[in-house]
């Protein structure tokens, strides 16, 4: 297939608009307010005038209703968008957000309730809570269910301070100080170090092999050495590839005392299919906003729920949401209650009950897909990556043999001995009508290209990505200059983020202030 | 598809897991569900939250203001709630520019120099801060306010915990509500003091005395801020002399949602923008001189420094930010003050009243913006079900779920969106039902 013939985009009319704050013209306004209904007082007798603004908020945009719908919308159509096609960023898991997802979030019965109400008088919503954690229990394999992280990270953050709270309290103080060491394989997502650093561990690095699996010999090496708290693994592994050797690798680590912690990034490769709680896993986050089709909202909201086996279930954040014993209790007594009486809790991570939104739109998508449902997606996401490992192998290097599951990585290694790079195919992909794959990561593939389709693109568009790789590979050989100064099809071009990071201009000033300082 | 790529079968796809781990039997989880019977199904377990359907003077956090119409319609864009974390700016225009507008948005209100583009809500925004401060002073000990919003303090327990940072509090003043005049935990060992204003009881701080006082001692000051909409009338903590600014934006057109996703706003000092959590987004030029907006100073972050990282957080609110941005700019300079000031006024015109109710007083002198504390005749959590049962009122938060030593307090909050009825309604309900029980 020639290059023309791909014809996914087209070029169309793109308006300029400047910031909010350029636009703004005195005296528009963009709201009405009802008049004031009760006895005014003084405004300097409520509050003392030292206590009170005196810019007149000066620098704040004054803009009409319009102003706002049309600015809006201009910069929204710079954006690409899963709803605009295929997304197949690794380890995002960009599929699909149901418009049914929304609605339910509306609903107002959710949305104008208040997180202080009486449980009594919020039955409902704690219901939606109790069951989502129920449904996560079952499809991880792991029975105890918190749903306050607001994230996949603060899940991380959570889970090993739950791991951190149960040795402290198995081993007692003392002894605990002495396995203060979290081991996280060279593949692993960066937030995994980050989030053990806030629970007071230092970080050992685990190799890879040269198949892209954990070193089970560097595995056992530093587990003898006494000190190990836990393993974050994540499964599969950032490369696509499931790590076969699970099991061994959990009993390795409990062997040594420690405690396996999951980051359930790529859950997606898995619901329906196998469950961490089987492969000897402990504590699991999962990412509604990933596996569950939440939506990524631009960089969130996430929903990063934390689940575990009955032993650390006493260690999980407060509060819990708990199912009384007897149904309907006679003294009025909630079915559903907020419990926070568990003294082992590392304690709270979010105020209130976390990304509640979130959880309506998860327990959505398990409804609406049901459990055949479920394994379905997982399968189609993992045909998908399949597919397309299968497709690009005569013209991308794989570093990697074994089959992928959701995600596969591949590297610029061909393309490079003509000069071009990952960068310079992922911003060619932009002119092909594609968001880029993810790239440079995983830090262990020299020039990685970690494609993830998801369930949600069909056996069509799937060619269109495929013709489209295929014949940059071709350009890259042919016109290298071309792939280089890619992209062409955008309303800017590449930025130069080296001299935005050497003079950070991170927020509008009006003229005058901003030549002054 | 599957025979294409040379396999049989679907369970073919997954020979890498041993088959042992395979799963053999479905999941557990329901059938399939149509639209209908979802919808339904949500609708009937919604139409079990009572506590969402009438009048509520309940704030502590999360407070209700009127949304204009157009907020929810632009998040709803797909450009915008389908897209992720600009990686790629040149088809990431639209979110960036948002974010570049939020973080400036966000400075002109807080009066601070750099802001981020979100934390996940105002309790892990002021965590985060209490850890930048140990980062920048080098010193371990954090002196927090005891009427800082309870379930903030416990966010923060959590994160310190493990972090080598010493938490003291300071007990505010019983007639006045306030912190004391003179703080005797700061000393040169104090990364931070850290208040919130208005306080959790609706008390307005001296944040401009609290900031001399914490720089004498060479410490920080963080100021928290859970009702965002009280910055469109009072003195910004930045204008006061705060040095990071923390605040939930959930006031800024974000429902309430049973308790999210809400949306951190965080702010600091210049000097202070290479230590702040989280992702900034800066002014970027390309080869022709266009102006457009990255991702910028990510050296802070986790992706790229690891354990060592300002934090560990990756996915924010873009959304909710996004919500606020419209919001903010949408009520604009003017608007912003005139619902600050209703909001104000109508509290002044209830609290007011409530004081001239036999039994009731105001515990509290210090000034308030939109929140306050009423003691009550008798048990506040009893008084405040019966108004809900029999007027079907939320009255607001009996303090008993918090301070067990002030069984007979509750917090009311009134903003805008309170009619004089609802209020005149609150008056009658909390006159009857003491005078009913005395």
């Amino acid at each position: 297939m020639r290059s023309t013939d791909i014809t996914k985009v087209t070029s169309h009319i793109s308006h300029n608009e400047a910031l909010i704050f350029e636009r703004s013209q005195t005296g528009r306004i963009g709201y009405r307010l009802p008049p004031l209904d009760v006895d005014e007082t003084a405004i300097d007798e409520i509050v003392p005038k030292k206590f009170q603004r005196d810019d007149d908020l000066e620098g704040l945009p004054e803009v009409s209703e319009v102003d706002v719908i049309r600015h809006f919308t201009r910069m929204s159509t710079w954006n690409y968008s899963i709803d605009l096609g295929m997304y197949p960023l690794g380890s995002c898991t960009m599929k699909y957000n149901s418009r049914l997802n929304e609605k339910v979030a509306r609903i107002p019965g959710f949305a104008n309730l208040h997180p202080l109400a009486d449980e009594k008088e919020a039955q409902g919503a704690l219901q939606i809570i109790y069951e989502l954690q129920h449904h996560l229990a079952e499809i991880t394999g792991l029975p105890g269910v918190s749903l306050q992280p607001a994230a996949g990270a603060h899940g991380e953050m959570t889970g090993v301070m739950i791991i951190r709270a149960y040795i402290d309290a198995r081993d007692g103080e003392g002894a605990s100080a002495n396995r203060r060491t979290m081991l996280i394989p060279d593949s692993a997502h960066g937030t995994n170090p980050a989030s053990a650093h806030l629970s007071g561990f230092s970080v050992k690095t685990i190799r890879s092999t040269a198949e892209g699996l954990t070193d089970l010999a560097h595995l056992r090496e530093i587990c003898s050495h006494g000190d190990v708290a836990g393993l974050m693994l994540t499964n599969p592994n950032t490369l696509g590839l499931f790590e076969r050797n699970i099991q061994e690798i959990c009993q390795i680590v409990h062997d040594a005392g420690g405690l396996v912690y999951m980051d359930g990034a790529n859950m997606n490769a898995l619901v329906g299919v196998a469950r961490p709680g089987d492969m000897g896993v402990d504590v699991i986050h999962l990412n509604l906003h990933k596996t569950f089709s939440t939506p990524h909202g631009g960089g969130g909201p996430g929903c990063g729920p934390c689940c575990s086996t009955a032993e650390l279930e006493p260690f999980l954040p407060v509060p819990r949401i708990v199912k009384s014993e007897s149904d309907v209790s006679p003294g009025g007594g909630a079915t559903f209650r907020v419990d926070f009486n568990y003294p082992q809790s590392i304690g709270r991570v979010k105020a209130f009950f976390g990304n509640y939104g979130m959880m309506l739109r998860a327990l959505a998508y398990i409804q609406t897909h049901g459990n055949d449902g479920l394994r379905e997606a997982t399968e189609a996401a993992v045909l998908n990556s399949r597919y397309i490992a299968h497709e690009l192998a005569s013209d991308y290097e794989k570093p990697f043999d074994a089959p992928s599951m959701h995600e596969v990585v591949f590297t610029d290694k061909r393309q490079s001995r003509k000069g071009v790079h990952t960068l310079d195919i992922a911003k060619r992909l932009i002119d092909y009508g594609f968001h880029p794959m993810t790239i440079y990561f995983p830090l262990i593939v020299q020039g990685a290209m970690l494609i993830e389709p998801t369930e949600s693109v069909g056996h069509q568009e799937l060619d269109q990505f495929v013709a489209a790789m295929r014949a940059i590979a071709r350009e890259a050989v042919d016109d290298p200059e071309l792939v280089l100064n890619a992209p062409h099809s955008t309303r800017i071009g590449r930025l130069d983020e080296a001299a935005a990071a050497r003079k950070p201009v991170l927020r509008w000033k009006p003229k005058q202030a901003a030549s002054a300082g | 598809m599957l025979h294409q790529i040379g396999l049989h079968s679907a369970e073919d796809l997954f020979a890498s897991i041993p088959k042992e781990l395979r799963l053999t039997r479905a999941l557990d989880t329901p059938a399939a569900l149509s639209e209908i019977e979802l919808l339904a199904g949500f609708e009937r377990m919604a139409a079990n939250n009572a506590a969402s359907q009438r009048a509520s003077f309940l704030g502590a956090g999360a407070y209700s203001h009127y949304i204009p119409t157009i907020v929810d319609h632009i998040i709803s864009r797909s450009e915008f709630f389908t897209a992720y974390t600009p990686y790629q700016p040149e088809i990431s225009q639209g979110t960036l520019q948002v974010i570049f507008e939020f973080q400036t948005l966000v400075c002109q209100l807080t009066g601070m120099d750099v802001a981020n583009a979100s934390m996940y809500d105002g309790s892990t925004a002021l965590a985060e801060a209490v850890l930048m401060a140990e980062r920048v002073t080098k010193r371990s000990k954090v002196v927090a306010c005891g009427a800082i919003h309870p379930e903030y303090l416990e966010v923060v327990n959590t994160y310190v915990q493990h972090a080598g940072i010493e938490l003291q509090h300071v007990a505010f003043k019983p007639s006045s509500g306030q912190v004391p005049a003179s703080i005797a935990h700061l000393d040169d060992k104090t990364a931070a003091l850290v208040v919130q204003s208005p306080n959790f009881f609706g008390c307005i701080e001296d944040v401009a005395a609290l900031a001399e006082q914490a720089h004498n001692a060479g410490a920080l000051l963080i100021v928290a801020v859970t009702e965002a909409m009280s910055l469109g009338l009072l003195k910004s903590p930045g204008a006061a002399g705060a040095d990071i600014v923390v605040a939930e934006g959930q006031s800024f057109g974000v429902p309430l949602s049973y308790g999210g996703p809400y949306v951190g706003l965080f702010a600091t000092r210049d000097k202070y923008a290479r230590q702040i959590p989280g992702r900034l987004v800066g002014e970027a030029y390309d080869k022709q001189g266009r102006r457009g907006f990255v991702l910028t100073l990510a050296t802070r972050e986790q992706h790229i420094r690891r354990e060592k990282a300002t934090s560990n957080i990756c996915t924010n609110e873009g959304l909710i930010a996004l919500a606020a941005t419209v919001y903010m700019e949408t009520m604009g300079r003017r608007g912003l003050r005139d619902v600050a000031i209703q909001c104000a006024q109508k509290a002044s015109y209830t609290s007011r009243r409530i004081a001239e109710i036999e039994g009731f007083s105001l515990p509290f002198s210090a000034p308030t913006f939109n929140e306050f504390v009423v003691l009550g005749p008798g048990n506040a959590a009893e008084l405040l079900s019966r108004l809900a049962a029999e007027r079907d009122i939320n009255g607001g938060l009996a303090l008993s779920r918090y301070f067990p030593d002030r069984p007979n307090d509750f917090l009311v909050c009134v903003t805008e969106i309170n009619s004089r009825a609802e209020i005149d309604a609150l008056l009658d309900g909390l006159a009857d039902i003491a005078h009913s029980s005395a």
